[in-house]
């Protein structure tokens, strides 16, 4: 019954978003107010609809509803509570669902909170808005119905794959959909914008906090993601370069860009078609990411959602939305004049090589995550692309790309001075190179990788000091001033050193425990001491421990450094017996200096000896920190007055005599 | 969609060993060659990891067939040329730098210098009749304020 009522859920669903689809736009082509107001209802009702539909699976699955196929074949009556929630998203069916609730959700925000956006503007962004979803919901009712009941009932569920049942399930997933779909709501915007012909700075400043709040789910998404795999498949690698890391990482690449260019059509008024088009490719990649993992085309080894009818419907709506959108630019956009002129070296041009930078390392990834594909349609060879390619022809673009953001950062507007710009962060220089060096004296192997990767990471952190430094006129001024200055400061700018300062602890993260982990792989018998890195970690023993839905051997570890105790680690061997699969849980104490890292393999002797792996992974934790330092400059960026259009007016409504609540800041 | 992947990774893949205790060479320079060219190769039922990462069988004889190499003498390219030979270009998961794979090894370069020359030629356009003092238009500019003021 409840089933049945999400079901319905759906079907209602999808009939909102083709009305949404159509009778806005017919009413933005004729003029017809009352049509494009139709499109907001429409938005707000095609997401209740989901939610309904949402919460009908959620609780089958809660309930173990085993009649109902996807929650039998992907649950079981013994697992916990959490992984029953958290399941409904683990399997192609229900992570679908997600998608368009998400999607269904940035309309509805458009619809509910897009009050003060043009009506032609409003009423085409939510119908274009609204065929994605249509399209999807079709997707979803022809060939991944969740609710497709079984007869008869098995008793109980084929479980979930244990590898899944992770607190990451829960959030990873939600959040890379609140990235890959929000990048829906810019390509809409686009589309919409197209479709009118007039692309100005007003256009600019709905579309960027759109991206910026994608960009900011799938930084959070990405980044759960490697720390997941990091801990969860158990030796501890955090980023792989496979095929659906890649589409996941080509949209996050382009969104990057497309958050910076549209600064300058915002403030500048240029770039406009160059801004449009990333819209566009944008979302294109989260279409093809989404059709590399469910076609499986790239994964056809696998059989997890390689369904043929699914793949080409997916290459269907790809055509269409890639195709359509393309062919609408090429027919629109030269009608766009650029029209703020600008000296190569600037804060516009900065921008400029900060897209070329971005776009082109999207496209070497693309070019590499497809490549064996296109060489067998060549000439029919078998090539492989993995992380090897990536690290050398990736690599140095990131490099580029961090050696110019410092300079592009300070920078000012229209013509820029390189001197100048140098001498503000001339102090972030010495201190990079003062690091580097002293990294390379103190190393004992010369190799120049972390001496080099660390200078660079100093350099971009110290010039986003440098450069709040310089704007707050620290040592120019009183503190007072310089204090005053820095709470003056546009949020926008905050958030903009912030996330720079993050992109730095990223490439210090990856520096360092590429080029500084150790590691030890060994048959360890019960009182062995295993010295790895600076630490002493005695194995103490292994114990059988039974838990909800699996057996475990608990293995029990000390670890000591200079004859002081620094942590006991618990990594266990887990046995899971529906889906008669084991999985590997690694002890790990994490530090903001260094991880310890202890994996437990299989015993051998009898039982005497277990193989053992540690590792030392120093300051490990700076990769996702730094991903979670870009979020939040994001987020500091998106609370930024000028973004707050809405809130200001409402406000001022409230209280007309107090017009600067939001005082301006100081520029 | 990581979930997806460690599906996929371990479909064939039993968790978690790569490398075992057994395998290691008591020659820690050997060794390390060896743990290097693992990283290059391809454990060929995986999905796209290397014989370092993958705990299948067939990546376990790929590891020990290149010690093997390594023990009997052969030099790093002597033992990938020997692997490719019998396993095919498909093992490298690093495309050898060959014509068929030209393309893709040039194709960053060559799209640095594509577009760096386009954007180049955009700067040094000239300026556009009106918009010599750049920012807004009078007409954008007051829509502008209109909407931040909360028109």
């Amino acid at each position: 019954m409840i089933a049945e009522l999400g079901h319905f859920a759906v079907i209602i669903a999808f009939v909102l978003a083709i009305g949404q689809s159509t009778v806005p736009l017919i009413g933005a082509q004729k003029g017809w107010i009352d049509w494009m107001r139709l499109g907001t209802p429409a938005a707000i009702a095609q997401l209740l609809a989901l939610v309904v539909a949402f919460a009908a699976l959620t609780y089958s699955f809660v309930i173990s509803d085993f009649s109902v196929r996807v929650v039998a074949a992907n649950s079981n009556s013994l697992k916990p509570m959490l992984y029953k929630v958290a399941g409904v998203w683990g399997n192609h069916e229900g992570s679908m669902l997600l998608w368009v609730l998400i999607l269904a959700l940035f309309g509805a925000m458009v619809a509910a909170f897009g009050g003060n956006l043009p009506p032609g503007l409003k009423a085409r962004a939510l119908a274009v808005q609204g065929m994605i979803g249509a399209a999807f919901l079709a997707f979803i009712l022809w060939t991944s119905n969740p609710f497709w009941r079984l007869f008869p009932a098995p008793p109980d569920g084929n479980d979930l794959n244990p590898l899944l049942q992770d607190p990451g399930l829960a959030f990873h997933p939600p959040f890379l959909y609140l990235g890959y779909v929000g990048l829906s709501m810019s390509y809409s915007f686009a589309i919409a914008a197209l479709i009118e012909g007039r692309v100005d700075a007003a256009w600019a400043r709905w579309v960027r906090p759109w991206t910026l709040l994608a960009w900011i789910n799938l930084t959070l998404g990405i980044a759960l993601g490697s720390w997941w795999a990091y801990y969860e498949l158990g030796w501890g690698g955090w980023w792989f370069w496979d095929p659906v890391e890649n589409a996941s990482f080509m949209p996050w690449l382009i969104s990057a860009a497309l958050l910076h260019s549209a600064i300058v059509v915002e403030k500048r008024n240029t770039l406009k078609s160059w801004t449009i088009l990333l819209s566009i490719f944008a979302f294109s990649l989260s279409l093809i990411g989404t059709f590399i993992v469910r076609s499986g085309v790239i994964t056809s080894v696998h059989a997890f959602a390689s369904d043929p009818t699914r793949g080409v419907f997916i290459l269907g709506m790809l055509v269409v939305a890639i195709g359509g959108g393309l062919a609408l630019y090429a027919w629109r956009a030269p009608k766009m004049r650029a029209e703020g002129v600008f000296a190569p070296v600037s804060r516009e041009g900065g921008l400029i090589l900060n897209n070329l930078l971005l776009t082109v390392a999207c496209a070497v990834v693309f070019l590499g995550t497809l490549a064996p594909l296109f060489r067998e349609m060549i000439d029919g060879s078998k090539i492989s692309v993995g992380a090897p390619f990536f690290d050398l022809s990736f690599t140095p673009f990131m490099i580029l790309l961090a050696i110019a953001l410092p300079f592009g950062a300070v920078m000012p507007w229209k013509r820029g001075h390189l001197g100048k710009a140098w001498r503000k962060i001339m102090i972030a220089a010495a201190i990079a190179f003062l690091v580097g060096a002293l990294l390379w004296g103190l190393a004992e192997d010369r190799s120049p990788f972390a001496p080099i990767g660390i200078a660079l990471a100093a350099w971009v952190v110290f010039g986003a000091l440098a450069d709040l430094a310089e704007r707050s006129k620290l040592g120019r001024a009183s503190i007072g001033e310089t204090i005053r200055r820095l709470i003056n400061l546009p949020r926008a700018d905050w958030g903009k050193s912030i996330a720079h300062m993050g992109f730095g602890f990223t490439i210090f993260g990856i520096s360092a425990v590429s080029a500084w982990e150790t590691e030890d792989i060994r048959l360890a018998k019960v009182g062995d001491v295993i010295e790895v890195g600076g630490y002493e970690i005695t194995f103490d023993g292994v114990r059988g421990v039974p838990g909800p839905n699996y057996n475990a051997d608990i293995g029990r570890f000390t670890a000591m450094k200079n004859g002081k105790l620094e942590a006991l680690l618990f990594p266990e061997k887990r046995f899971y017996q529906v889906q008669q699969m084991p999985t590997t849980e690694a002890g790990i104490h994490s530090g903001l200096t260094r991880d310890l890292y202890v994996v437990l393999g299989d015993p051998a002797d009898g039982g005497k000896q277990w193989a053992v792996r540690s590792y030392v992974k120093p300051w490990a934790n700076w990769i996702w920190l730094g991903a979670l330092v870009m979020a939040l400059g994001g987020l500091v960026s998106l609370t930024d007055r000028r973004y707050r259009v809405g809130a200001v007016a409402k406000a001022q409504k409230r209280a007309p005599a107090t017009p600067s609540a939001a005082a301006t800041p100081a520029e | 969609m990581r979930f997806l992947y460690i599906i996929l990774a371990l479909s064939f893949a039993a968790p978690v060993y790569a490398v075992e205790p057994a395998e290691i060479l008591d020659d820690p320079a050997l060794e390390t060659r060896a743990r290097q060219l693992s990283k290059e190769l391809r454990c060929l039922v995986c999905r796209n990891e290397s014989i370092d990462d993958s705990s299948a069988s067939l990546a376990k004889d790929l590891r020990l067939l290149v010690r093997e190499r390594l023990v009997a003498g052969d030099s790093d390219d002597e033992t990938m040329a020997y692997i490719v030979d019998r396993y095919g270009e498909f093992v490298l998961l690093r495309p050898a730098m060959n014509a068929g794979n030209l393309a893709l090894w040039l194709s960053g370069p060559i799209l640095l210098i594509i577009g760096g020359a386009t954007a180049f030629v955009f700067m040094r356009r000239k300026p556009s009749v009106a918009f010599a003092h750049g920012g807004l238009s009078n007409e954008e500019a007051e829509r502008l304020k209109q909407l931040t003021e909360g028109k």
